[in-house]
């Protein structure tokens, strides 16, 4: 016998999601602009959902305070391009910095909190974030700023989108941002799953199972918890800056709206499933298909969202996807260790 | 019969801690149930005061099924209980504490703050003392003090003698007399045996979440125990 | 003397936030739950004390008086229906639910209410003010200074002097053996969440007499409340006053050096205390 995580479906989600990858790569020869355009949006909301979960599913940190590092990211980039004059492209890997630097004076006062009180804890700091932003007259101050055209007309890469595709600028440059706004899913997918897979998925089942007793095992539950946080915030940061190459245009309510960055974020992993790989991919489809179906309506798609995440943790608090893979057995994301009984006679 | 239990089981998640448990109490009767730790004693008493849920008919009380109901109802029928452990609630004074026990159920009978101060008069002196500022012995006292107030018909004390030293847990047993002559029906569980023998009628043994051997107090022999509390051959 | 002035402006403003804060506190120490839905709770409070003003043509006082039995009644049901449910060791669900309860309900009055400022019109008391020789004060904010005195000390009442309070302190040490004295803690937790938002009420009547109020401000006002009762100490509720009057002076002084500052200010103050007294001021002893 030997002690394994994979599975038979897990080997068959695995091939099929490299096809998809691949599809998804491809597809900007056929699809129109809009659809790649929604995509994007997607794409950034799937990331920044799979890193949320990876903190509250999976570290038991409910942070409601995520817009701080899409802001302080993004933010990051645009003084990268106005005030360096970098390519927007090479400004992102700040928007990562710039946020894993605000992550731990947040983790510092955050972690000082009882329990429950954290989540209101990260919100304080996104809000004073925020302010001080808005203090910030060269980036624009209360009202925000645009990127400048010389920035946004050559973009590095954009060209050869534009000759292979036989595009015009702007929709090569939302080709660019959404092949890589693919790449940062993907990545952080697997990144996250290689993550849960190794002991520190074993040591964070443990902590948010049960600190107490992960403490008395030698499991350093402060690090680790440090740890989660402050990779989440380096990815969001990067999430957060790759959004605004593709926007353009920023303010401080709208990069550091709780709505557009954690609300939707949490939605998604709560509908989906909390504390599953699969729940925000799952969180994602859904909401979209909420937005669509509901965007005419203004306030009530916010109304009926709201709602819909108290009905799923009443009734079914492991999410959609909980509920479907009770119904199935399926896991495409196998992380649970299992016994699995080695044929020494080999064959049938 | 005043409680009753038939064929009880119970279980912490997977975890079986009682296989078919039957034990009977009559009005005015004290009965101890002994075992050793682990036997399953908190268990059986967590599930008569229905802080464990079981089907209905597992325990009866006069007759009525009550195994199902939660233990805010079940104390309101007249059943109290001192817990493992004391659990006096730190945010409140001594008095409070015992006013607590008897503020939703208040049954005419005996039992009244002076009365208790009678019972036990160092509590009288640190009545306005936080309930955990007090020694152990004197925070059992408040314990079963407080189950007192509500003039319970059936008093349930678990393992009253934990951790106190000799001259208080006498202390302690010197108050069952008392409270035995006001009719209620007790049962004690103990691992002190010579105690719980004491002040018993009858004596229950458990082992492994079962009953291993029942009896009257006077007459059991020191070898019946042995064998029931250890099981194989004494 | 313009710094005395803006001192005592500061602490009155205090009042309001002790307000905003005591019915986080009183659910908090009660149950452990932190209610991410507050903030949104005044709000939908003070839209329902504006209702009853408009429809009664009450004075709002007197409109308050209607809405409060309203409120318990919506809250104990919310406790009771909702988020009993979800209480428990984990403490994902409830911050959840109340979250998701927080957005629903600041678009459901956008919807009913659209996205207009509001007011509770309170009549010649906006304006009437009082000379205490070194300044001179409002009676709005002397009023509500006083007003969170008052629930305070009611509050305390309750909870030290009444068999309620005795079980609201009992289920908080231990739901358990609580039950084990006869107590319903469900019960207990729905009478607790209905008694906070009579106070959410009394906060929502002065939120909307003093300031404009719409759709979109519950939750700052439930960061206010949040960091008056952490700079305070868990479950101190005169110490969630003092922390709100750190809040309230820091803003003032704030917006005395530059108006744009004063929200940031008390945002600071806060960090500050958490910085020096990670407990807060009063740390309860028994914890
Ligand atoms: N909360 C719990 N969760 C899981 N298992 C439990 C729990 N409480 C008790 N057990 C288990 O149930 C069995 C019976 O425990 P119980 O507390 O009833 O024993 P006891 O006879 O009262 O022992 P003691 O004399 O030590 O108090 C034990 O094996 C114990 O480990
Ligand atoms: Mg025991």
């Amino acid at each position: 016998m030997r002690v394994t995580t994979s599975t038979r479906t897990g080997r068959i989600a695995g091939l099929s999601a490299l096809a998809l990858v691949a599809l998804a790569l491809a597809l900007p020869a056929f699809a129109s602009r809009a659809v790649i355009q929604d995509l994007f949006t997607i794409l950034t909301l799937l990331t920044l959902a799979q890193l949320w979960n990876l903190l509250a599913g999976y570290g038991g940190l409910v942070s409601v305070g995520q817009q701080a590092f899409v802001g302080l990211g993004a933010y990051a980039m645009f003084a990268g391009v106005i005030l360096m004059g970098l390519d927007p492209i090479l400004a992102i890997p700040l928007g990562g910095l710039a946020a894993l630097a605000l992550s731990i004076p947040t983790a510092f006062f955050a972690f000082r909190l009882q329990g429950a009180y954290f989540a209101i804890g990260t919100w304080v700091v996104a809000e004073v974030t925020r302010l001080l932003i808005a203090q910030w007259k060269t980036l624009g101050g209360g009202t925000g700023t645009s990127l400048p055209r010389e920035a946004t007309s050559d973009i590095l890469g954009v060209e050869p989108i534009r000759v292979l595709f036989g595009l015009r600028e702007a929709a090569a440059r939302d080709v660019l941002a959404y092949w890589l706004a693919l790449a940062l899913a993907v990545l952080t997918i697997a990144a996250i799953y290689a993550l849960l897979r190794n002991r520190l998925g074993l040591a964070l089942a443990a902590v948010r199972d049960n600190t107490e007793a992960a403490k008395s095992v030698g499991i350093d539950t402060t690090r680790i918890k440090w740890a989660v946080f402050l990779i989440a915030a380096f990815v969001t940061g990067l999430t957060g800056a790759l959004i605004y190459v593709q926007t353009a245009r920023i303010s401080p309510d709208a990069a550091f709206s709780v709505t557009n960055w954690t609300a939707y974020v949490i939605f998604i992993v709560v509908i989906g499933g909390i504390g599953r790989l699969e729940g925000p991919i799952l969180g994602v489809i859904v909401f979209y298909a909420l937005q669509q179906a509901l965007a005419d309506y203004g306030a009530w798609y916010l109304l009926t969202l709201g709602l819909i995440a108290v009905v799923v943790m009443l009734f079914a608090p492991r999410g959609l996807w909980g509920l479907l893979s009770d119904r199935t057995g399926l896991h495409l994301f196998p992380v649970r260790r299992r016994l699995e009984r080695i044929d020494l006679e080999g064959g049938k | 019969m005043i409680l009753e239990t038939r064929a009880l089981t119970a279980a912490y998640g997977q975890f079986r801690a009682l296989f078919g448990v039957d034990i009977t109490l009559a009005a005015g009767e004290t009965v101890a149930i002994i075992g050793a730790n682990g036997a399953g004693k908190s268990t059986l008493l967590r599930s008569i005061t229905g802080v464990l849920r079981n089907a209905p008919d597992m325990v009866l009380h006069r007759g009525e099924p009550i195994g199902a109901l939660p233990p805010e109802i079940v104390m309101r029928r007249g059943i109290a209980m001192v817990p493992e452990g004391r659990k006096l609630f730190p945010s409140l004074s001594v008095e409070e504490n015992l006013l607590i026990g008897g503020q939703v159920r208040r049954a005419p009978g005996p039992w009244s703050l002076a009365a208790i101060y009678d019972l036990f008069p160092i509590l009288q002196a640190k009545r306005l003392a936080p309930g955990t500022s007090l020694s152990g012995g004197q925070q059992q006292m408040v314990a079963i003090g407080r189950a007192l107030m509500s003039n319970p018909e059936v008093l349930l004390c678990d393992e009253i003698s934990l951790g106190l030293a000799p001259v208080v847990i006498r202390d302690i047993y010197a108050a069952l007399p008392a409270i035995k002559s006001t009719g209620t029906a007790v049962i004690v569980v103990e691992q002190d045996i010579a105690r719980a023998l004491s002040v018993a009628d009858r004596v229950y043994c458990m082992m492994e979440g079962r009953v291993t051997l029942t009896a009257p107090a006077q007459g059991v022999t020191r070898a019946e125990i042995h064998q029931a509390y250890f099981g194989g051959a004494a | 003397m313009i710094w005395l002035d803006t001192l005592v402006q500061g602490i009155l403003l205090g009042g309001l936030y002790a307000l905003f804060a005591a019915g986080l506190s009183l659910v908090f120490g009660i149950m452990r739950l932190v209610n991410l839905a507050h903030g949104d709770m005044i709000v939908f409070a003070a839209f329902a004390i504006l209702l009853i003003t408009q429809t009664l043509g009450l004075h709002p006082f007197l409109a308050a008086l209607i809405a409060a039995p309203v409120m318990f009644a919506l809250g104990w049901a919310l406790q009771r229906f909702v988020l009993n449910r979800v209480l428990g060791k984990d403490i994902l669900p409830p911050l959840l639910v109340t979250f998701g309860l927080s957005v629903a309900l600041q678009n459901g009055l956008l919807q009913g209410f659209s996205a207009d400022s509001q007011r509770l019109a309170a009549g010649p008391l906006e304006s009437a003010s009082v000379d205490l020789g070194l300044v001179t004060v409002g009676w709005m904010p002397l009023l509500t200074f006083a007003t969170a005195i008052a629930v305070i000390v009611g509050l305390n009442q309750i909870f030290y002097r009444t068999a309620l309070g005795r079980a609201f302190r009992a289920t908080s040490d231990d739901p358990v053996t609580a039950s084990l004295m006869g107590i319903a803690p469900k019960g207990v937790f729905a009478l607790a969440t209905g008694l906070a938002m009579v106070v959410v009420t009394i906060a929502a009547l002065y939120l909307g007499m003093r300031s404009n109020f719409d759709p979109s401000i519950g939750p700052a006002r439930l960061i206010y409340a949040f960091e008056a009762v952490i700079i305070g100490g868990l479950g101190s509720l005169w110490g969630t006053l003092a922390g709100g009057v750190i809040i309230g002076v820091a803003q003032t002084f704030g917006a005395a050096i530059n108006p744009e500052w004063q929200i940031l200010a008390g945002h600071l103050a806060f960090l500050v205390v958490l910085l020096l007294r990670p407990r807060g001021l009063f740390p309860r002893a028994v914890d």
